[in-house]
């Protein structure tokens, strides 16, 4: 397989095989295979409705919450195969976690957006809570503007703010794989700036796979980068490759502006 | 010819001004006569009398509404700590399990159909079903016949505020593992708190009037008593007695009553906007 990023079974977090995915009768992902590499940035580019997002709420089983929307194949997570029906999806979500467009806090506190997930699979005392908040929060490079006013609303956060509250809130249940889905595209360069840092830093402990509409984005963060169209992997490779000697001519046009 | 077309439009606009200002002070003026009437005749009656005395017996003087006050606010109590958790679980029910179910779509039905039912309709089923059993009028027969009419208005306003939750905010409470019983308590729930509050609040002001499926339940009672398995009185039921009776004391302690229940719902419907209004702001 060609279009594979240069990696083997050891390195790769997820592994995707012959997956088809169907909105009812619309086929919205046809024969897709790929790894994703462990501790990598992996990014999705392609032009809107390529299936780039579809393919990432694949990873996370989302679209379960829909009925009518369903995937064939296999992907293969720590040796099982997410797709199957005797799969927890639950404690699936608590290792992949995932991070939305638009910033989504709980209608809560700070502190208490972070707990939430936390509380669902561990059993903590406050003590140890609170050092997971702290932990989750300096991660997310939030803790220095949060920390006195943790009992504060998690809506009267900035949009910036928000967002990097939402990645603590995915790093707080020490997933394995942290899927971003345009997480940047709601916010303004100087939070979008803080955000990329961030998942940098990320990279060394959690698998990262991001979606995003901004190519120069998906050059600066990522170490692979999969090109997307019409619900097929058109190519998928080292970042720098892709983007400075794409092989496909597809992803030339794509990338050099030409069409999408 | 483009004059003729603008002159024309005008004057239909004219027209549909003036009919909309009719209409509109037609409502207002009925209306305002309503509040007009049951306020001059009410603030006569009131007096500390009224909340320190019972109803008085036929031919005497004097008398207030304590029984009845007391009364009605115990079944109130009751029929709302039924229909508040029933009528929000339903709800949740209805908004996060059963989007596509049928039997979802058949209790939707049921709910319309309950909205609408006469009151005096739901009166008669639980003198049916629980009065004629148990042997009795009592304040517990007319605690349940004010839930059944109370329940739908929750489970509808609690259904209506449910699917106004973005769906992305529920995806994200989803994505940290959450089962979908603690995603709808903790998170779906939390976000619609105030407006599912406003729901409670607007069915206890529906129910607050209602008089005739307590003429077949709870009765009435001219004696004071805080036994819910006992007749009970009850505003409603006193006014319309009391309204219609020979003695002059009565009417106008049916007044004071009516205003009463008219300063009750009064009170919850604003208290409902300026609840709402600050959570706007923020």
């Amino acid at each position: 397989m060609p279009d594979q990023a240069p990696t083997n079974s050891k390195q790769a977090a997820l592994l995707v095989r012959n997956l088809n995915f169907y909105y009812g009768d619309f086929k919205g992902l046809k024969n897709i295979n790929m790894d994703i590499a462990r501790n990598k940035v992996t990014a999705f580019i392609g032009p809107s409705g390529c299936g780039k997002s579809t393919l990432l709420r694949t990873f996370n089983r989302m679209y379960d919450l829909y009925p009518g929307q369903r995937a064939e194949g296999e992907i293969m997570f720590n040796g099982k195969n997410l797709l199957d029906r005797k799969q927890d999806v639950n404690l699936v979500r608590a290792k992949i976690g995932m991070v939305f467009q638009k910033p989504t806090p709980f209608p809560m506190t700070i502190y208490e957006n972070i707990a939430f997930g936390v509380r669902l699979y561990e059993r903590l005392s406050k003590s140890a809570m609170d050092d997971r908040v702290e932990w989750a929060l300096k991660k997310a490079a939030l803790w220095e503007e949060v920390k006195s006013k943790l009992q504060q609303s998690g809506l009267s956060l900035s949009g910036g703010q928000q967002q990097r509250l939402c990645i603590a809130r995915a790093v707080a249940v020490k997933p394995e794989v942290v899927l971003l889905d345009e997480p940047t595209s709601a916010l303004d360069p100087i939070s979008t700036a803080k955000i990329e840092e961030l998942i940098y830093e990320l990279k060394n402990e959690y698998t990262i796979a991001i979606v995003t509409h901004n190519m120069q984005q998906a050059a600066r963060i990522s170490d692979f980068t999969a090109f997307m169209y019409l619900g097929e992997l058109i190519e998928m490779g080292d970042t720098d490759q892709l983007f400075l000697k794409p092989r496909n001519k597809q992803t030339e046009d794509y990338i050099t502006g030409r069409f999408g | 010819m483009m004059m003729s077309i603008y002159t024309r439009r005008v004057w239909a606009n004219r027209v549909g001004m003036a009919m909309s200002m009719v209409a509109m002070s037609l409502g207002l003026i009925g209306l305002m006569w309503i509040l007009w009437t049951l306020f001059s005749k009410g603030f006569a009656a009131l007096s500390p009398d009224l909340f320190i005395q019972d109803t008085p017996a036929p031919g005497s003087e004097g008398g207030g509404l304590r029984n009845a006050i007391v009364g009605s606010g115990l079944i109130l109590l009751f029929s709302m700590l039924i229909a508040t958790p029933v009528g929000i679980f339903a709800g949740i029910y209805l908004a996060e399990y059963g989007r596509i179910s049928r039997f979802a779509s058949f209790t939707r039905f049921m709910t319309d159909i309950m909205l609408s039912a006469p009151s005096i309709v739901i009166g008669l089923f639980i003198y049916a079903i629980f009065v004629a059993r148990t042997g009795g009028f009592s304040g517990w027969a007319g605690s349940l016949a004010l839930a059944l009419i109370a329940i739908p208005v929750v489970v509808r306003t609690t259904e209506n505020m449910l699917k106004l939750v973005p769906t992305s905010l529920r995806e994200a409470a989803f994505a940290v593992g959450a089962p979908r019983w603690q995603v709808s308590l903790k998170v779906t729930l939390r976000a619609v708190k105030s407006g599912v509050v406003t729901g409670v609040l607007l069915a206890m002001a529906r129910i607050t009037g209602e008089t005739a499926p307590l003429l077949f339940t709870a009765l009435n009672n001219q004696f004071f008593s805080a036994n819910m398995s006992e007749p009970m009185g009850n505003l409603p039921v006193v006014i319309y007695q009391f309204a219609l009776s020979p003695y002059d004391n009565w009417v106008s302690l049916a007044w004071g009553g009516a205003l009463l229940i008219a300063l009750l719902v009064l009170a919850v419907n604003i208290g409902v906007r300026v609840a709402f209004r600050q959570k706007g702001k923020r």
